[in-house]
């Protein structure tokens, strides 16, 4: 029974357009977008340089980028804490328990995916463009742009799959955030605190809400995707 | 076209290269002149498309060399180009194509398009200049990859069977185009297994078989009286390996 209530309060807390579950929507979504930004910036050049250059040592980057893609959020995070720490080497900085230090967090998680999903797109397409590329004359590094714009219906996939693992982590954003109410909770550290103090219809709204938000993105890209895809062959 | 100073004469002395200790163009060497059209034939696996990634410089020989006269490079533009069996289009509209390998040369970004468009217009393919490229059909990419090469202005021009995968109306496209190359004073170095196709367009046969060269022909009598035995038996049609 209190289930079923939870969901109508739930439905409830999101039509009459709540506050304080709007302030955590908000800033859930500045965290992870801002995250996700920073990582395609750093990842995208980076996987594709990765897929293109050789050098001693490269198996052993590809190889740890890969395992990077697993590294649990709780570590993540906790590497950021000792980064950022007062005694850490980049404690001067002031922004543990911040959502600038959220956004660290969520771009060490991320960018290894981006890198590595890049990296293998570009790879892919190396192998199909890499004759025709060097006949017109291009050297590997003038094919990063190249390759990265060809691939860019790929690369959607590995943003997307950035977004995802940076939308749905609770751990480091916990540990570096704080979950300080109106100011670092987000809409995942809410849910896990909501859930354990029994305020079932927060956690449930939120539930609700991110489901929708990371479903509709999704929905988009795939449909702008495909409609691009068709027309670009 | 170019002047007075050409990079040709291309000198390829014992070229050769090994994979795996086979020898898959053993110890190649040809003259090839300014204006002419070569036609390396021979049947499958006999190393024609090897050759011709020496001599576009695709492939490092394993030892021997391939000398153009004087530098094959001038202000960092390639003076050859080549075309593919299969065109590699990017994603984007046929003149982004042309332009984007301009751009991988010293052509200033306002000539860039400029000559983009005297390429397609040139060979009938402007109406397909907004087109993305890769849903143009294999004939008209095939023809948008001529038109590519042509726009970079190459001295020599080397394809590599450039027809084995289209109709015969594609074919006949190509083929008229490769002569107005020709005609514009290109030199052209191609692969094709077709022997109709290089009765109508060579000048030299070379003429290869399991990576050696058997003969560098001139065009009327290789097909009239071959040297060898074994072109003898390939324009009967009785040599495919």
């Amino acid at each position: 029974m209190q289930q079923e209530n939870a969901f109508t309060t739930a439905l409830n807390l999101i039509l009459s357009g709540d506050a304080v579950l709007g302030e955590i929507v908000v800033l859930s979504l500045a965290v992870t977008l801002t995250a996700l930004l920073v990582s395609a910036i750093i990842g995208l050049p980076l996987g594709a340089a990765l897929a293109l250059a050789r050098f001693p040592g490269r198996s052993f980057l590809v190889v740890t980028f890969n395992a990077l893609m697993g590294l649990p959020p709780v570590v993540a995070g906790l590497a950021v804490y000792l980064m950022l720490s007062r005694s850490g080497p980049l404690g001067w900085l002031g922004i543990l328990f911040s959502p600038s230090a959220m956004i660290v967090a969520q771009t060490l998680l991320i960018t290894p995916i981006i890198v590595s999903l890049t990296r293998q797109v570009v790879e892919d397409l190396w192998g199909e463009y890499e004759e025709q590329l060097r006949s017109l004359g291009s050297s590997r590094l003038q094919a990063i742009p190249t390759l990265l714009w060809d691939g860019r219906f790929s690369l959607i996939t590995a943003i997307l799959a950035g977004f995802g693992r940076a939308s749905a982590e609770v751990g480091a954003i916990l540990i570096v955030g704080g979950n300080i109410a109106g100011y670092t909770r987000t809409m995942t550290t809410a849910i896990a605190l909501e859930t354990s103090r029994g305020d079932l219809a927060l956690a449930l709204g939120l539930g609700i809400i991110l489901l929708g938000i990371t479903l509709s993105l999704n929905a988009a890209a795939y449909v702008t995707g495909r409609l691009a895809q068709k027309a670009a062959g | 076209m170019h002047g007075s100073f050409s990079i040709l004469p291309l000198r390829a002395d014992g070229l050769t290269y090994v994979i795996r200790g086979r020898a898959l163009v053993d110890n190649v060497s040809f003259v090839v002149a300014r204006g002419t059209r070569t036609i390396i034939m021979g049947p499958n696996g006999a190393g024609k498309s090897l050759t011709l990634r020496l001599c576009h410089g695709l492939l490092q020989p394993s030892s021997g060399s391939v000398t153009w006269n004087g530098a094959a490079q001038v202000n960092g533009r390639k003076r050859h180009a080549m075309v593919f069996q299969r065109p590699v289009m990017l994603r984007r509209s046929a003149l982004a194509n042309v332009v984007h390998a301009l751009s991988l040369t010293r052509f200033s970004s306002a000539d860039r398009q400029a000559r983009a468009s005297e390429a397609l217009a040139r060979f009938g393919l402007a109406e397909l200049a907004r087109r993305p490229a890769r849903i143009l059909s294999g004939g008209e990419q095939q023809r948008l990859a001529m038109a590519r090469a042509w726009a970079l202005d190459p001295e020599v021009l080397f394809l590599d069977e450039p027809t084995s995968a289209l109709d015969p109306a594609a074919t006949r496209a190509v083929e008229e185009m490769i002569e107005a190359f020709h005609a514009d004073g290109m030199t052209i170095v191609m692969t094709t297994h077709d022997l109709g196709q290089a009765r109508r367009l060579a000048d030299q046969v070379l003429f290869l078989h399991h990576g050696r060269l058997l003969e560098q022909t001139p065009a009327e009598e290789f097909f009239e009286r071959p040297r060898s035995e074994a072109a003898r038996a390939f324009i009967k049609g009785e040599l495919l390996w």
